[in-house]
């Protein structure tokens, strides 16, 4: 498995990159940890004739811990985002959804940069960073802007950025539903992406319910929150009942993936058990 | 000094946990060039063109080769090595299995040219600018379809896709007849998928003419070198035996699908004469996935038949085999001689009858994967025993011991004839049962299963008691069979002037441990240190002659090969210190590497013998210098291993998510010489046999098109979809061999699928189903539960 010939390219700063990428445009590919695009040029799905590495760019490396959320550079692996401890302390779904992806030799190359730019709806980063409430920076030509996480996700493969940006970080609000958070996966056997990835972060005041966002991976082909579970469980005490309750519709209409691994009303009935195991977890 | 029986640490693991193992792929020659094949994407198409006026021109390509070329050489393709004719007599259907295809493809995956150039890139990019036009056809993957009239015709002489039928036993009539009468009779119609064998190396070859000897060197990652070097010389190119060396260096696992001689090991040697340089061709993973031959494919019903007090009293099975587009190497024999034959299993079964029918489709070739047959025939029986017992409400372990044969020994009582040919070595089957059941705590899992009701969580417990006929095989017999091969063994050991011993053996470890245990055999017989023994294998020019690892055979056959050889070493040893002595060689002792003259302190050492046979000066006369022998070992009668799985089964009725609690597996091999490679083998085909029924399995879409072949989508089992294993053994020696052994690379396998799905159907006996078709996904078994 060799891919097609293409020029190598290896920027040190941001700005190098977005000017490579507005030269060669279309003709270009972005590669950080290659666990995504590596796979596509390998089985030559996809022949860029430039490659634009961006993984020797330091400012996009790293996780910053700041006094209102933390930043993670787009090139953090997801092993060092797992082994992180303000991630583990602040948003621990973060942490524990990077240490349920792939293998070890997988965390240590693969990033979350590469892997939401890619935007695989079976992959765990989608519904985790939606439960977070996660912003995307993007950079461009021009400077950055950042793109609220709902609006990211587009479809299958596809998100908000434009031909010339690239994801720099992704910043994890510090919140109350992000203390109390955690991610739970139905694998694919194969792949072990999710059949159901469900995210869940829940704030409580005096005991009561006041930001729930419970999101989901692998179910459809765009990554989703479900706002009926959300809507559901905010003002209720977390417990089996509420649980059961907010879970009971998990996925109403929403068009759901189907294959031999899990059709449709299987997927459906599963993500409805996911989400209420996700939110058990946390009652 | 006791090597056998002892848990030496594997030799070979040094270099292979260390990255120095030389595989295929490993080796670089001077002036080597690289092939990439062409594939048709199509599962059968004419080809109408080939064009290939671009690629030729492109950057560092040597040479394309097409279809048209091959033809215009002459060359008739690939053959297969085992004929099995029609039941009414008619010859076995064998259309040609071409190098390249000019006609049309018969599989996605047919190759239609191979391109030579200077980089394996380049030849992939030339590759990719051959222009093939294709005119597609329809496809037909599933055996039953393409049997039937109006289904598309993998070969236009091949009426109704059939290779041959074939059937074994008794006559049908009475099987029938009884079948018919019987008080209970419970029959399956069941599906034992198509699996992939995934070796971990994919497949690899290098041809070599050189151009200084005229001889052709292939390098192959190959279970059978010397095999494949008949099959090139006398079948395929014919070129002279004396001038091909053929050389399986270490292979990364075989499983059975690097047995058979494929097209592009012939394509290299053959294009690296035209071209006057070597060819290096590998697989890529997805080659692996379209062109390695597959395992299993069978659709088969099958009805055992019981009186009122639960005694078999007839059993009658029918199957389609799947063939693939293609007769593999061995592939007539897997459904038919290494199934049927099986058929009598552990039970007296007073009357058996099989039937198969096997058929071309559009799909990469079948042939044997460990066990081959044998986990077919298996899994026939083991499920029609635990779905009797459920049917007839008795216990499925009371119904096995009710019905199985009497032990006997081979030696005092008579080895058991079958009604299906074999005459089993020696047997006795009561104690691995019994000792599983006392392992798994019968009576405490039945008393936890009903505890378990209404919890949400199901538990079931699933048997297995199997035989399989190994050490294949009497070249007579397989001969009578069909089989255009003999299944004989050499070994050849040569001891040096110090003392030290090369062993040349014509069987091929590729991952087997035959450095090892073979050395342990060696050491012990011969009473010398292990650390001076060499096993060599897997070079024709090293080796005399061979026929290669497959079917638990190499220490069986190889192992008995080298004690043969042995046996004449120190034949001739203790003439030679008998002189050196001058004593007769009948008042002489041989242990500890040392001839003793009896009831003195008189001795000489194998090592001074040895360098007198090198250095005769004071020798006896007449004598020959040296000490070398070789031996052929023809086994007197296939070898059978039986034993008992046992699996415990968890599953959670919201998810249909199984989870294997408990595996217990109790196993007959014979002696045992290594317990820590046999335990690993065990391992292993438990894995293997445990991923069939929950994992993995080919899935073709109606065009033909593999859609799970990537590791993205094919599932393998991994560690954590496995319990850790319960393991004992029972041992009843081989009688006609002389280490008593009887395999054990592949019982695992062959055991443990059967035990995996009972287990799952005793969880789920509450929801009347008899049947759930492997891979059993957690899909399959919410769908039970929710009755959808």
């Amino acid at each position: 498995m060799v891919p097609s010939k293409f020029a190598y390219h290896r920027p040190s700063t941001v700005k190098e990159a977005i000017e490579l990428l507005a030269a060669h445009g279309d003709d270009s590919k972005i590669l950080s940890g290659g666990h995504s695009l590596v796979p596509v040029l390998k089985l030559r799905l996809n022949d860029p004739e430039h490659i634009i590495d961006v993984s020797g760019i330091e400012s996009m490396g790293g996780i910053r811990d700041n006094e209102k959320s933390i930043t993670i550079g787009a090139n953090a692996t997801h092993g060092e985002i797992a082994n992180n401890a303000a991630l583990k302390a602040h948003a621990p779904m973060i942490a524990h959804a990077a240490s349920m992806i792939g293998d070890v030799q997988v965390r240590n190359f693969g990033t979350i940069g590469g892997s939401i730019a890619h935007a695989d709806p079976a992959a765990d980063w989608p519904a985790v960073l939606l439960a977070a409430d996660a912003n995307v920076v993007l950079s461009h030509a021009g400077g950055q802007r950042e793109v609220d996480i709902d609006q990211f996700f587009k479809g299958l493969f596809m998100t908000a950025m434009d031909e010339e940006e690239i994801i720099t970080a992704i910043r994890i609000p510090k919140t109350a539903f992000n203390k109390n958070s955690t991610y739970v996966k139905f694998p694919q056997p194969a792949s072990r992406f999710a059949l159901v990835g469900c995210a869940a972060a829940i704030a409580n005041s005096d005991g009561y319910i006041t930001e729930a966002r419970v999101a989901f991976s692998g179910v459809s082909g765009t990554p989703f929150r479900d706002s009926n579970v959300e809507k559901s469980l905010k003002g209720s005490v977390l417990n089996e009942g509420s649980i059961a309750t907010a879970t009971a519709s998990v996925a109403d209409g929403v068009s759901i993936l189907s294959d031999h691994f899990a059709k449709e009303n299987y997927r459906k009935h599963m993500a409805g058990v996911y989400a209420r195991k996700a939110l058990s977890a946390l009652a | 000094m006791t090597y056998i029986g002892s848990s030496v640490k594997r030799v070979e693991d040094k270099r292979f946990i260390t990255g120095q193992g030389n595989y295929t792929d490993d080796i670089v020659l001077p002036q080597m060039t690289y092939a990439c094949m062409v594939r048709s994407p199509h599962a059968h198409a004419e080809i109408v063109s080939v064009d290939i006026a671009h690629a030729e021109q492109m950057d560092g390509v040597v040479k394309i080769f097409t279809g048209k070329d091959t033809d215009a050489a002459g060359i008739g393709g690939v053959p297969c090595g085992w004929q099995v004719d029609f039941k009414n007599g008619d010859t076995m259907k064998e259309p040609p299995h071409p190098l390249l295809v000019s006609d049309k493809a018969r599989h996605a995956g047919d190759a239609v040219a191979m391109v030579i150039a200077e980089t394996y890139a380049q030849a992939k990019d030339a590759a990719e600018m051959v222009m093939v036009e294709y005119n597609v056809l329809p496809a037909v993957t599933n055996a039953k379809v393409a049997r039937a009239d109006g289904a598309p015709q993998v070969h236009a002489d091949v009426p109704n896709n059939l290779a041959f039928d074939w059937e074994l036993g008794n006559p049908r009539e009475e099987v029938d007849a009884a079948i018919a009468a019987a008080h209970h009779v419970t029959t399956l119609e069941f599906i034992n998928q198509r699996v992939i064998c995934n070796a971990i190396e994919p497949r690899s070859a290098i041809g070599h003419f050189d151009t200084a000897y005229d001889k052709y060197t292939l390098y192959t990652s190959t279970q059978n070198p010397h095999l494949i070097r008949l099959l090139l010389c006398a079948f395929v190119l014919g070129l002279p035996e004396h001038k091909v060396r053929v050389v399986g260096p270490d292979v990364g696992g075989g499983f059975g699908s690097k047995i058979f001689h494929y097209t592009e090991e012939a394509l290299v040697i053959w294009g690296s004469n035209q071209i006057k340089r070597p060819i290096k061709w590998t697989a890529e993973r997805r080659e692996s996935f379209m062109t390695d031959a597959a395992g299993r494919d069978h659709i088969t019903t099958a009805k055992m038949a019981f009186d009122k007090d639960g005694n078999v009293l007839a059993l009658s099975a029918d199957t389609y085999a799947n063939m693939g587009a293609y007769l593999s190497t061995f592939a007539p024999a897997v459904p038919t001689y290494l199934h049927g034959t099986l058929l009598q299993g552990l039970y007296t079964t007073p009357l058996i009858n099989v039937s198969v029918d096997a058929v071309f489709t559009n799909t990469t070739a079948v042939d044997a994967y460990r066990g081959a047959g044998r986990p077919e025939a298996t899994y026939l029986l083991e499920r029609l025993m635990d779905t009797a017992a459920l049917e007839m409400g008795r216990d499925p372990a009371e119904l096995r011991l009710q019905n199985f044969i009497a032990p006997f020994d081979g030696v005092e009582q008579e080895g058991y004839q079958t009604q299906v040919a074999l005459q089993y070595d020696s047997g006795n089957y009561e104690p691995v049962l019994k000792r599983g059941l006392e392992m798994v705590g019968y009576e405490q899992f039945r008393a936890d299963q009903k505890a378990a009701e209404g919890t949400g969580k199901l538990l079931g417990i699933g048997f297995s008691t199997y035989i399989e006929a190994c050490g294949i095989a009497p070249s007579a017999v397989v001969g009578a069979l069909g089989a255009r091969a003999g299944l004989f063994e050499s070994a050849q050991v040569q001891v040096h002037p110090t003392g030290k011993v090369s062993v040349y053996s014509g069987s091929h470890s590729h991952g087997q441990g035959h450095e090892t245990s073979f050395a342990q055999v060696v050491a012990d017989k011969m009473g010398i240190p292990m650390e001076d023994v060499e096993i060599i294998h897997g070079d024709s020019d090293a080796v005399a002659f061979g026929m290669g690892t497959y079917g638990s055979r190499s220490l069986a056959v190889g192992g008995s090969a080298i004690v043969k050889s042995i046996e004449k070493v120190l034949e001739k040893g203790a003439k030679i210190a008998a002189h050196l002595l001058e004593a007769s060689v009948d008042d002489l002792d041989y242990a500890e590497g040392k001839w003793t003259v009896r009831g003195t302190d008189k001795s000489v050492a194998f090592g001074d013998v040895s360098l007198t046979a090198y250095v005769p000066h004071n020798y006896p006369e007449g004598l020959e210098p040296g000490l070398d022998f070789s031996s052929f070992y023809d086994p007197a009668n296939f070898t059978y291993p039986f034993g008992c799985h046992i699996c415990i089964v968890e599953i959670d009725t919201e998810t249909g998510e199984v989870k294997i609690k408990r595996f217990i597996a109790v196993d007959d091999v014979g002696n045992v010489i290594n317990p820590m490679i046999v335990d690993g083998q065990i391992h292993g085909g438990l894995a293997q046999g445990i991923g069939q029924a929950f994992c993995e399995g080919a899935i073709y879409d109606e065009s033909g098109q593999l859609i799970n072949g990537t590791y993205m989508d094919y599932v393998m089992p991994r560690a954590d979809d496995l319990p850790s294993f319960e393991i004992d053994r029972t041992v009843t020696p081989c009688p006609h061999n002389p280490l008593g052994v009887k395999g054990a690379g592949e019982a695992g396998c062959i055991g443990s699928t059967p035990a995996v799905v009972n287990a799952v159907m005793d969880a789920l006996k509450g929801y009347g189903i008899h049947d759930v078709e492997m891979p059993i996904t957690s899909q399959k078994v919410w769908n039970i539960i929710h009755g959808s």
